[in-house]
């Protein structure tokens, strides 16, 4: 990788009663990459996303964004780098007290960067980007379905225009083909953009449709890192076992008796 | 001796998480009053709040003022007319209710109507990631969910208390009227005669004081509610006995320190 990583991360270590969950995470994510984070369920991917987003803070370690540790910054100063970023949720965390179209504009309303008039024609034009109606956006999010919600979830994490977008499980809950759809919509705005994208998933069709470069998380630490293409044949037990899907190998699901 | 000893660990817990408990809500209620003064405001989540609290809330009370005046002035005539003083009726009826009565009452059915509302919405917004998302979107959710409702609860409480103080002496006056043989003169005439300007204000100021109680409580369980829809509904009981017991425990040090007893 050369110059300086857009995202790094350096021995990011978190704890939940007593329970290492981030144990050293290293990671670098260059600028306009799409950097897909593998690993089985309970394994830190969410913790290491929420650290990055400052909605957590870590025992200890370094978050760097375009080389500036956000940690130690004020909370000015954070605020103005979180303008930058952009997150779809796993389960879409859409406003249900405010219609469609207010969620998806609701950075710039917030900011008053847009009238309420102007919102209106924004969120259609945004909607447009993601596949969906302008008259959507008169919905209430209660009466969009889970395919619609994700899409609405991307259209809002979109419409600032960010310059790093994170998604969190963005096929969970979705049949295959509206899966593949969200993939393909991500892949289309990530390229738009130009923004860095980082994902968490164990999906691992979505893993390779929407990343270029893959990391593993196992046990709070990085385990491999590769392009998102090798998954499968990476030549790591582990990953590979992992991605497979098989039942047998070095990975051993931990059951509590 | 070591059953002692655990019994003496168990308080040494309980007494920590009391405190963890007392300085969480201390902080939580500090920032949130820090926003009410630091831009930027929302006026239109202020509007919906103050709408929900006065508004929506006016029906029960009004009934629960109502009926608490008859029955206040029944139960009067009842107990004074042992000793003759049936003509002191209607300056019990207006001194308990615009000073406890009004207040308290109003206060306890706010609770379980607002405070339980505020810690069903924030809950369900915490466990659904909605909280985090306003984050994500460079929105303080403090600033966002909580400073609004505090201040709605501020204002709204003492006008809700003014209609109740209005409507309980209204109660006491139909009964007083239509079932113990005042003319509604002397009965008007013996309640203006008799209230005090600080016996309204007195209650006022509860009343704000209440309603600041009710949307920190409701604010501070759903805010910090946990684990799906049991951690919301805990958090809503919670929020509800939380705010009951403090508005009593409040009417207590309030009492005691405007009539310096």
């Amino acid at each position: 990788m050369s110059g300086t990583p857009k995202i790094r991360l350096r021995g990011l270590t978190k704890r939940f009663n007593g329970k290492p969950v981030l144990d050293g995470v290293d990671l670098d994510v260059a600028a306009g990459e799409g950097m897909v984070i593998l690993g089985g369920s309970g394994s830190g991917k969410s913790v290491t996303i929420k650290c990055i987003l400052g909605l957590i803070r870590p025992d200890a370690g370094t978050v760097e964004i375009d080389g500036r540790d956000v940690l130690s910054m004020p909370r000015r100063e954070r605020e103005a780098v979180n303008d930058r970023i952009g997150m779809l949720f796993q389960n879409a965390a859409l406003f249900d007290s405010l219609p469609v179209w207010e969620n998806v504009c609701f950075k710039l309303l917030a900011q008053k960067r847009i009238t309420r008039s102007r919102a209106r024609d924004k969120a259609a034009e945004v909607l447009a980007q993601v596949g969906l109606a302008p008259s959507v956006g008169d919905l209430s999010p209660a009466e969009l379905s889970g395919g619609m919600q994700k899409r609405v979830g991307l259209a809002r994490a979109i419409a600032a225009e960010p310059d790093i977008i994170f998604f969190d499980e963005p096929t969970t809950g979705l049949d295959p083909i509206m899966g593949a759809v969200i993939d393909g919509l991500i892949v289309d705005v990530v390229q738009r953009l130009g923004a860095t994208a980082v994902s968490i998933t164990h999906d691992m069709a979505s893993a390779r449709r929407i990343g270029t470069t893959a990391a593993m998380l196992h046990k709070g630490s990085i385990i491999w890192t590769g392009p998102a293409a090798s998954l499968g044949e990476t030549g790591n037990p582990m990953v590979d076992q992992f991605a497979r899907g098989e039942r047998e190998g070095p990975i051993q699901m931990e059951l509590r008796r | 001796m070591q059953h002692l000893l655990n019994l003496v660990a168990l308080l040494g817990r309980l007494v920590l998480a009391g405190c963890r408990q007392v300085g969480g809500v201390t902080l939580f209620a500090l920032e949130g009053l820090s926003h009410l003064v630091r831009p930027p405001f929302y006026p239109r989540l202020l509007g919906r709040a103050f709408l929900e609290i006065a508004y929506f809330s006016l029906p029960v009370v009004a009934l629960t003022a109502v009926f608490t005046g008859m029955v206040l002035a029944l139960q009067s005539y009842s107990g004074f007319s042992r000793f003759g003083a049936e003509s002191a009726i209607a300056n019990v009826v207006v001194l308990s209710i615009t000073r406890e009565l009004g207040p308290v009452l109003a206060g306890l059915m706010v609770a379980g109507r607002i405070g339980a509302a505020f810690a069903a919405e924030i809950g369900t917004m915490r466990v659904t990631d909605q909280i985090d998302a306003l984050t994500t979107l460079s929105t303080n959710p403090m600033k966002y969910l909580v400073a609004p409702r505090l201040a709605a609860g501020i204002v709204a409480m003492p006008l809700l208390v003014v209609v109740a103080d209005i409507l309980g002496v209204m109660g006491g006056w139909l009964i007083g009227t239509t079932k113990l043989g005042f003319t509604s003169a002397s009965y008007l005439t013996s309640t203006l005669n008799f209230m005090q300007a600080g016996d309204v204000v007195s209650g006022l100021v509860k009343a704000a004081v209440f309603g600041f109680v009710i949307a920190l409580m409701g604010c501070w369980s759903g805010y910090t509610s946990r684990g799906g829809a049991q951690g919301v509904g805990a958090a809503t009981t919670g929020a509800v006995v939380a705010a009951s017991i403090l508005i009593l425990a409040l009417d207590y040090v309030l009492t005691a320190m405007f009539f310096g007893l």
